[in-house]
């Protein structure tokens, strides 16, 4: 269908965009890259300048480190959780607000609201605002039913650092899933229904699969913004209690140890995890591209 | 990608124009914390611009562990983003050693730097150069409230031991009514938990390194301080102490749930002024404990300006910095927000000054702390390093953190003292194995 | 809509939606109501809810600390100077892979998408350093540039999606016509474009206006935007609800007031053609 003619001016529109990814991949990684073989650590007395090569020295040393695998886990646990928490809580709300009601349009002002909040403000008023063990406003809910208040952020960190971020997320699977839902033939359902079908079957038989699509969506794209999650940690706990993500080990030893040799070796573990990551979820959505 | 560069720039440019026609003078980019007496600078600087027209400054005002992190990163790198930054006593003798600060010895006259407090202006010093100015300087000791401190009949004494601080805090403790007998540091930091523990531990006997720069975790001593402290916060401290940091104990002391804190001197205008504390007549104040070995638990801290080598106008940043720490920005100060809000602990005319003396009922405390702290002998034991509640080498900062991570988590109860311990030591030999010292 | 709904049913379901509507808002209400107390009602135990005396007190102090206006103005140049540069950027791409798709088209695209898989504190140094050599740290222009860069595979991937469902007829005929590519660019393929891109340029916004990391640690003071502004609320001395709750209000009002007005776009432009 496509001439020649068109296709190099394709290629040509397609170059700006192009060209300039490439640059950004490419000139912060090689430069990592090659950090990561040298011992460059700047504020060290005398300080360490970023010299060729120390082999594969600050490699073995993160690797090994047992706040390694530490992370690894903490990130996958919290990646994991938030994904489970948005999706699920997504479809259930979803699947609400796709039900008559009155001022519909305003919950979903009300629901949508989260998503506009930046990651440090609402790390900030979560921290202080609701889960502060004595002026919170959970610890006074927890109080007024005689309840033990929870020391959120000391005993149940990794929970209270999901719940957060799922609040901020779940109106974007929400959303997605809403508009994903409308979308949805209601003559069949109601054909279902009819034929008596309960509504567990309906939801699981028609609804589901039709939301496979959407679904995907929402897990690729909050993976990605997921798997750098870091102003809440920072703003939260600062990496204590076991919620130090990879992203975070990553951090602490490139600005808080400043030591660049073995944060970049790090950074570059941390890319080659995130793409097996990625390649993962593009296998899956790009079979879904082409449907 | 250079291209697109400089279209931006022109963009910006444009867009900055404005602002550029009107500034033909020089323009400072301070970076500050967001400590009560730099945002009481903040609001001060008319004063400043009305003495100097021709300079305009910008504030780059950020949370401690945030202003820390850009400033680390910038002078590093040489960004040269701030001609002012405001640096404690960890970083100028490090930064000075590498010259990466511009010294201060050529202030202007009047300055008298020889007022400086000893104490605080040898912790600013290397090889005899001054290379920041103190803004204001800090100890830790004591503070109390008198009234519970009656209800439970006991008296503080002027120098306590940890005895008598255990003791106290289990008579004050009522968690019916959210009092806590003391609030401490937990949150995890090598400038929070870490300063109030390590200061704690030179009071026991403990030190961080040995001469040869081997970790002294595994020591009784050690041992000793953590036991202690965690016996101490877990049953009389408020709930969720792990997270809590000066600001929130802060904040906890000025509602009235401690009974005791011991903490930065500095916080001692803020807990009595009653526009802030609810407690603001019943505080009393007292040195730090000890426990009998020769040293207290005190420490010794400098919020500092410095100029870094990287600045584009070091002689307008130096006269900000003379002014910003002069006896006259002191008055200027209480003038407008009376005497007991003067940035404390720099100078030793403040303390000679009866309007202070009689306005801030823990001015002497204050003086006699800071004279208490020896940095460059913090420990029972002689030890290779300078820093009461830190380690003046570059790699303490990381090494701080992880340790205080550790310790952290023993406080939120998710491993117990001993295994805080050996994980600290294994952490500290390794990082120090790594920087090469042994 | 042909069910037939009793009015039981529909109120169940109203009561049901306000409540968890409330529940996801109440984060937020909470903070807008805060900002209007006293620092010692913020903390009152029990919590107050609407009675108390409102003060704006909060506001005039935080303005008074720092001058709003300027970060605000700088978050709306790199927001939107970001996404514009963006989408001038990508159009043409996501416009000639949705029309006239290659062997790689697919790959490329992914390849886009993995970019943003780059941790940013692994590549902080390195981005800091050649902001330095090219003496553009802490302007507004270089974040316009970086942010533009993190949020592009995100730009080019939507318009593309959106593109994809552009019936390819009508281009056929509009070729057929005798129209040039300029021609079928600017008269058939732009009006029915526009409503994608629309929803792309929002959702980028809200993106690049939030972005956090980059903003906060290439900026001093010239480029700062609000995220800079909030990051001195985060523990001043002494209690700071109040007015952590009117800096956080000012922070993510204009946003939100932006995000409301623009919802129907922005739940189109949300959904990447998930849904057909």
């Amino acid at each position: 269908m496509a001439t020649q003619h068109s296709r190099s001016a394709a290629r040509l529109m397609m170059s700006p965009a192009v060209i300039l990814l490439l640059g950004w991949m490419l000139v912060p990684l090689i430069m990592t890259l090659y950090f990561s073989f040298t011992d460059y650590r700047p504020v060290a007395l005398p300080p360490t300048v970023a010299e060729c090569c120390v082999g594969f020295e600050n490699y073995v040393r993160f690797f090994t480190a047992s706040a390694f695998m530490d992370s690894v886990w903490t990130t996958l646990i919290m990646v994991g959780g938030i994904l489970a928490i948005t999706v699920v809580g997504g479809i259930l709300l979803a699947i609400l607000l796709d039900q008559p009601m009155w001022g519909q349009g305003v919950v979903r002002i009300l629901v949508i609201a989260p998503f506009f909040v930046m990651p440090t403000v609402s790390a900030l008023v979560w921290k202080n605002m609701f889960m502060d063990p004595v002026n919170g406003l959970l610890t006074h809910l927890w109080e007024f039913f005689n309840a033990t208040p929870i020391n959120w952020l000391t005993d149940v960190p990794l929970f209270s650092i999901i719940m957060i971020v799922s609040w901020q997320w779940l109106p974007f699977a929400t959303l997605i899933l809403l508009t994903a839902i409308q979308s949805l033939d209601s003559e069949q359902l109601e054909a279902a229904e009819m034929d008596g079908a309960p509504a567990i079957k309906r939801f699981w038989y028609i609804i589901l699969p039709h939301l496979a699509r959407a679904i995907t969506v929402v897990i690729l794209i909050q993976t990605i913004f997921l798997l750098s999650i870091f102003a809440e940690i920072f703003v939260t706990t600062n990496g204590a209690f076991g919620t130090r993500t990879l992203t975070y080990l990553v951090y602490q030893r490139v600005l808080e140890s400043q030591n660049v040799g073995l944060g970049s070796a790090g950074g570059i573990l941390a890319v080659i995890l995130a793409n097996i990551v990625a390649i993962f979820l593009m296998r899956i959505v790009g079979k879904n591209l082409d449907a | 990608m250079t291209m697109t560069m400089r279209a931006l720039l022109g963009a910006t440019a444009l867009c900055t124009a404005a602002s550029v026609v009107s500034a033909q003078e020089t323009t400072l980019t301070i970076a500050t914390v967001n400590n009560g007496d730099m945002i009481r600078m903040q609001g001060l600087t008319e004063d400043f611009t009305e003495q100097h027209p021709e300079i305009a400054l910008e504030w780059v005002t950020l949370e401690e562990n945030v202003l820390r992190q850009r400033v680390t990163q910038d002078i590093a790198t040489n960004g040269g983003q701030f001609d002012v930054m405001t640096i404690g006593t960890y970083e100028v003798p490090i930064w000075g050693q590498q010259g990466w600060l511009v010294p201060l010895d050529d202030m202007p006259e009047g300055y008298d730097a020889d007022d400086i407090l000893p104490a605080i202006a040898g912790g600013l010093t290397v090889d005899g150069t001054l290379y920041a100015a103190p803004f204001y300087g800090e100890s830790s000791m004591v503070m109390y409230r008198t009234d519970l401190m009656e209800e439970a009949g006991l008296e503080m004494p002027d120098a306590p031991t940890w005895e008598f601080i255990k003791e106290a805090a289990a008579a004050m403790t009522d968690e019916e009514a959210e009092i806590y007998g003391i609030c401490l540091r937990g949150k995890a930091g090598w400038g929070e938990n870490m300063a109030f523990l390590t200061a704690m531990a030179n009071s026991y006997g403990a030190r961080w390194f040995d001469e040869e720069w081997n970790a002294q975790f595994d020591t009784e001593a050690w041992s000793n301080t953590l036991t202690d402290y965690l016996d101490i916060m877990t049953n009389y401290g408020p709930p969720g102490a792990a997270n809590n940091g000066f600001n929130e104990n802060l904040a906890l002391f000025q509602q009235g749930k401690c009974g005791m804190w011991i903490d930065a001197t500095v916080a001692a205008s803020f807990v009595t002024n009653p526009d802030e504390s609810e407690v603001a007549d019943s505080v009393g104040f007292a040195l730090a404990p000890d426990n009998g070995l020769g040293k207290r638990g005190n420490w010794l801290w400098a919020w500092s300006l410095a100029v870094p080598a990287g600045s584009d106008a070091p002689d307008a940043a130096k006269t900000f910095i003379a002014w910003a720490t002069s006896k006259e920005y002191t008055e200027l100060v209480a003038e407008n927000e009376g005497w007991a809000n003067v940035p404390p602990g720099t100078r030793t005319s403040l303390y000679e000054n009866q309007e202070y003396l009689d306005a801030a009922p823990f001015a002497q405390m204050t003086l006699e702390s800071i004279q208490a702290a020896d940095p460059t002998n913090p420990a029972v034991d002689p030890v290779p390093y300078t820093g009461v509640q830190f380690v003046a080498i570059p790699e303490f900062a990381g090494i701080g953190t992880q340790v205080g991570q550790e310790f952290s988590a023993a406080l939120a109860g998710q491993q117990s003292a001993e295994e805080a311990l050996s994980n600290a030591q294994a952490l500290t030999e390794d990082e120090m194995s790594a920087a090469g010292y042994n | 809509m042909a069910r037939a709904v009793t009015t039981q049913k529909k109120a169940i379901y109203t009561v049901a939606a306000w409540g968890i509507g409330l529940l996801i808002f109440f984060p937020i209400l909470w903070t807008f109501l805060t900002s209007f107390k006293t620092e010692g009602t913020a903390v009152a135990d029990p919590p107050v809810f609407l009675f108390f005396d409102w003060t704006t007190d909060n506001y005039t102090v935080v303005q008074e600390r720092s001058n709003y206006m300027r970060y605000l103005w700088n978050s709306v140049v790199i927001a939107g100077g970001s996404t514009l540069l963006g989408v001038i950027i990508a159009v043409p791409a996501a416009w000639s892979m949705a029309f006239v798709p290659g062997n790689r088209t697919k790959d490329i695209l992914l390849w886009m998408l993995s970019t943003k898989m780059l941790p940013a504190v692994g590549v902080l140094y390195p981005i800091y350093i050649v902001l330095i050599r090219l003496g553009v740290l802490d302007t507004k222009g270089a974040l316009i540039v970086v942010v533009m860069m993190i949020n592009l595979p995100i730009i080019i991937w939507m318009l593309y999606t959106y593109f994809k469902e552009i019936p390819v007829d009508i281009l056929e005929a509009a070729r057929m016509d005798g129209a040039s590519l300029r021609n079928e660019i600017i008269h058939v393929l732009t009006p029915m474009a526009i409503p994608g891109i629309a929803s792309t340029i929002l959702l980028n916004v809200i993106l690049a206006w939030n972005e956090a990391f980059w903003t906060l640690n290439l900026t001093a003071d010239d480029a700062a935007p609000l995220t800079a502004f909030i990051a001195s609320y985060s523990s001043p001395e002494g209690l700071f609800y109040a007015k952590l709750s009117a800096a956080s209000t000012m922070a993510i009002a204009p946003i939100l007031i932006l995000g409301w007005f623009s919802q129907k776009q922005l739940v189109r432009g949300l959904t990447f053609g998930a849904v057909k």
